[in-house]
């Protein structure tokens, strides 16, 4: 399973990680997806998650599932997380599957959601005094 | 023909019927030619007659009457409808603007074909059996001939009619800028499923192209939204969001506001202003924009 080219980057960028997901994921590697990230966010204490699934032309309702879990699981886990880069018939396809749009945080892209992460978190400063160091 | 020869010719062999065809049809096409002049005049005061082709000028009609006769020989001689299908192509195009009707355009064939249908008859009218031959020559050209026309007619016709609807479509939504990261979207006549389908697509390419935070939807020009249009307005609102933009609806009327909560439509997570005005102070709030009008420049 941790052969062959990865398909998804998670890398960190000051107080937040920033995943990319560079093709389609079946199943089992959207929940190893989530299950990466879910640990990451406590060795690296990051206060802001950012999924850029721009390079993402399709994505089915387990997909959307899984985003949405991710989200909260990180709020558990103290980081908000920001989906960027949905395709316009990505976001068409995820409303028509009927998915909650404001069950999450959404951005333009990479750009975008750095913005608003840094809008709604705490400065860095003040982030590695407090873990739970979450606004909202 | 005498009685005698009858019989030779009564079995319907394809090959015999297409060698009648052969031998016949160079000798109608001969007396069409010889008769040009007489018949089309004949063919053209029925026209007259009939109130055909009113929306062209004489001088037009003898023209093209002229080279619509001249292509209808030219079918019977060759047996090849290209030439004519082109032509009656063409003929569309022209005159299809000018308000001339399918059947009129079906109306002048049948007319001719009748008018040289007569004429043979009248020539051959002494030997029935050798008329009954013409006839059979005649009239499968003929029909294929009306046929080609009318189909050439009503092809060209939809296909203006497609383009229009391209043109229609293209201009019905537009996604126009009008500040950074801010877009309105007028919608202007009625919002059927096909053309809010287009709205979305269009909007959510905006979206991406002009990096949009806030949209202002303006529906002041659309006189009705019914629930399976009001419900697509919810779910565009809901993929623009995922997209990182908010929209705000504005001008929703009195009746439109009045049917939308009678039928149960959920707005409720719809952020709504009353004009177009107040839609946009909201979105440069939102933006982060502020406006100050300089004192004496007006009044």
């Amino acid at each position: 399973m941790d052969n062959g080219p990865a398909l998804v980057s998670i890398l960190r960028q000051g107080p937040y990680l920033i995943a990319s997901i560079h093709t389609a994921l079946d199943d089992a590697q959207m929940e190893r997806f989530q299950r990466d990230l879910i640990q990451q966010i406590g060795q690296h204490r990051s206060s802001g998650i950012i999924i850029d699934v721009g390079a993402l032309d399709v994505l089915d309702s387990f997909g959307s599932r899984t985003l949405r879990n991710i989200a909260e699981m990180s709020r558990l886990r103290g980081a908000l997380t920001v989906i960027v880069g949905i395709q316009p018939d990505v976001a068409y396809a995820m409303v028509e599957l009927g998915m909650q749009a404001d069950a999450m945080r959404t951005a333009l892209d990479l750009e975008e959601g750095l913005v608003y992460l840094s809008r709604l978190t705490l400065p860095p400063s003040a982030h590695t005094t407090s873990r739970s160091g979450v606004t909202r | 023909m005498n009685e005698a020869s009858r019989p030779t010719e009564v079995p319907t062999d394809r090959n015999a019927a297409s060698d009648e065809e052969q031998e016949l049809l160079p000798q109608l096409v001969a007396h069409l030619r010889e008769h040009r002049t007489r018949l089309r005049q004949e063919w053209a005061t029925r026209i007259q007659d009939a109130h055909l082709l009113e929306a062209m000028s004489p001088h037009e009609r003898d023209l093209e009457t002229t080279s619509v006769y001249d292509n209808y020989v030219e079918v019977l001689e060759t047996g090849s409808v290209e030439a004519l299908q082109h032509y009656a192509r063409d003929l569309s195009e022209r005159i299809i603007p000018r308000g001339v009707e399918t059947q009129e355009v079906v109306g002048i064939v049948l007319l001719l074909r009748d008018v040289l249908a007569r004429s043979l008859f009248k020539k051959y009218q002494q030997d029935f059996a050798l008329l009954n031959r013409v006839l059979d020559a005649y009239e499968p050209a003929a029909n294929r001939i009306a046929n080609t026309v009318a189909v050439s007619f009503v092809d060209e016709r939809e296909r203006v009619i497609r383009q229009q609807q391209d043109a229609i479509r293209e201009l019905s939504t537009p996604v126009l800028p009008v500040r950074e990261r801010l877009l309105i979207l007028p919608i202007i006549g009625v919002l059927d499923t096909e053309r809010a389908r287009q709205l979305t697509e269009q909007l959510l390419i905006g979206i991406r192209t002009h990096r949009a935070k806030v949209v202002v939807i303006d529906i002041t020009g659309a006189p009705d939204v019914d629930e399976a249009v009001a419900n697509h307005l919810v779910r565009t609102v809901d993929a623009s969001r995922l997209m990182g933009a908010s929209v705000i609806i504005t001008g929703l009327s009195p009746e439109i506001a009045q049917t939308l909560v009678t039928i149960g439509v959920d707005l409720s997570k719809m952020n709504t202003i009353g004009d177009l005005q107040g839609g946009l102070e909201e979105a440069e709030r939102l933006i982060g924009y502020t406006m100050r009008r300089q004192d004496g420049l007006v009044e």
